[in-house]
């Protein structure tokens, strides 16, 4: 029962009679082909990246999407390798929607938005193979994991894209920590934190491109107030400008077939826009 | 997914390791009305797969604060078995990997359940998964809504799917596990034919804008099989109910 029940956001009495309102402004101005700060369907808001916040992890980076703030942090550990991939380093990507970040999040373990954001991030950037996990491989048979925390700051709305705008920003400008292996191989070697053995290298930029759908109407880079409006939404993982690397469907809503692909050439469009932030720096 | 020193060769002789075809589907039999407790559930076994589907509902929303006055509140509930996989005993209840494909599969039925006609009640549908072999998520689904027809519960569709993958270079459909595995992508859907819509969409992998069309396509195509065996099931179902009510 517990992964079932938790928290929706768009549930729970009070919530919902101000969301009731919202999603009749909303729709209404959608059925007049308007936006309530009035941008085109498919223009985002304007995009603001900044890397290296922080001077403790590894990587970090905050991408905004007009109002919204997600903040990434990497850091770089020594892990031991998966059993059925013992050369390959650990990459993992977690989620946390800060209590801050809006009114309806909750403290607490992570709940399925949570979990769908981190994971869509992270088959992105895996399935592009970003990051040559056969290079994290140390010397004493152990490897290095690269772990991205997800922190949604500020939520106004496309998370998901904004999440993997600052994932992507923040490997871009990761280092890699000296690793010096034990005299006695059964014992974890020293991470040397301040002396850096490089950047991590970076072999293909992701990103993520969120349409939401609304009385028939699919518009990019929704607000939170949007999105308490839309059936429904599609997200499209873009690598090197021209291929989808990850996608997810999401809400009620159904896609055609020709709905799919007339998105996927609209996230394409979006790439050099995005990508331009996530670069290095 | 991804590249691994120990990958098998999956495609040998212009055929996959299975025998199969490009495009075929591997065995698949769905059986209706399996328990007695449950307002409508079916069992589906497809290739090694042997999914449980029950539906109870609509019935009074628990925890009362999540009810909804305009509509049905869907509960989805994708669990693996411990015992269900052919690596080591896994971890009882639902992970990040289940909980996010709970969520998607709730979004299928959100759309294909009448809801409107229920409102302030929960329709509850349970798939667990007893033993896996790739594909899992699809087969859940298709077994779910057999389930929900056979609870008798108003739907706009039969929906069900198949994924979609690329295994050295080839595009092919419903993946077994060491080809979910070891392949380069991996497309499941669900869809429903009547609409033409797709319900649920995940992809990972990497493909061309072609790759991704032609996976479309495949996706359908595969549907118009899996559906046959839907029908099939229910039919069986309500034949033996009229036997028995003859007798």
């Amino acid at each position: 029962m517990k992964a079932t029940c938790q928290k929706q956001g768009n549930n729970g009495d009070e919530k919902m009679i101000l969301n009731n309102v919202k999603e009749a402004y909303i729709t209404d101005l959608i059925r007049k082909g308007k936006r309530a700060d009035s941008r085109a369907p498919m223009e985002y808001r304007p995009i603001e990246v900044e890397t290296n916040v922080f001077e403790n992890c590894e990587g970090s980076a905050i991408a905004h999407l007009g109002d919204t703030k997600v903040l990434a942090g990497v850091k770089i550990d020594v892990a031991e390798p998966f059993s059925d991939r013992p050369n390959e380093g650990v990459f993992m990507v977690n989620s946390e929607f800060t209590p801050s970040a809006h009114p309806q999040f909750e403290a607490g373990p992570p709940n399925e938005r949570s979990i769908e954001l981190a994971r869509v991030v992270d088959r992105g950037i895996r399935a592009a193979n970003s990051i040559d996990l056969n290079a994290l491989a140390l010397p004493d048979g152990r490897v290095l994991g690269v772990f991205v925390d997800l922190y949604v700051l500020d939520h106004s709305g496309n998370l998901i894209d904004a999440a993997a705008l600052a994932a992507m920003a923040a490997l871009n400008n990761t280092r890699i920590p000296k690793y010096e292996p034990s005299s006695d191989e059964k014992k974890r070697g020293k991470l040397f934190r301040t002396e850096s053995a490089g950047q991590l290298d970076i072999k293909s930029n992701v990103i993520a491109c969120s349409f939401e759908k609304i009385e028939g109407t699919t518009i990019a880079d929704a607000t939170d107030e949007e999105e308490v409006a839309s059936n429904g939404r599609l997200t499209i993982a873009i690598a090197d400008g021209e291929y989808m690397v990850a996608s997810q469907k999401s809400g009620a809503a159904g896609f055609k077939r020709q709905e799919i692909m007339n998105l996927f050439d609209a996230a394409v469009s979006k790439y050099a826009e995005l990508a331009a932030h996530a670069k290095k720096r | 997914m991804g590249s691994s020193a120990n990958k098998p060769q999956l495609i040998v002789d212009g055929k996959r390791v299975s025998g199969r075809g490009f495009s075929d589907l591997r065995n698949l039999k769905i059986t209706a009305g399996v328990l007695k407790k449950a307002n409508g559930s079916a069992m589906i076994e497809w290739g090694k797969n042997r999914i449980l589907a029950a539906v109870y509902g609509p019935r009074e929303v628990f925890p009362k604060h999540m009810t909804d006055p305009r509509k049905a509140l869907i509960n989805a509930r994708y669990v693996m078995a411990p015992f269900s996989s052919m690596e080591e005993h896994g971890r009882s209840g639902p992970n990040r990997r289940s909980i996010e494909i709970s969520k998607v599969a709730k979004h299928v039925f959100e759309n294909n359940v009448l809801v409107h006609m229920f409102p302030k009640t929960m329709i509850n549908i349970n798939m667990d998964v007893l033993q896996s072999d790739g594909g899992t998520r699809v087969a859940a689904v298709t077994a779910a809504s057999v389930a929900l027809v056979d609870a008798g519960i108003p739907v706009r569709d039969l929906v069900q799917g198949v994924s979609i993958g690329k295994i050295e270079g080839t595009q092919v459909s419903d993946l077994d596990k060491d080809e979910d595995n070891y392949g380069e992508s991996d497309m499941p859907a669900i869809v429903s034919l009547r609409t033409g819509e797709v319900l649920l969409y995940q992809m990972d992998g990497k493909l061309t804008r072609v790759e991704v069309d032609t996976a479309l396509s495949m996706i359908f195509e595969g549907a118009k099989i899996v559906r046959e065996k839907q029908v099939e099931a229910l039919r069986a179902k309500y034949e033996s109910n009229l036997s028995e009510a003859r007798e």
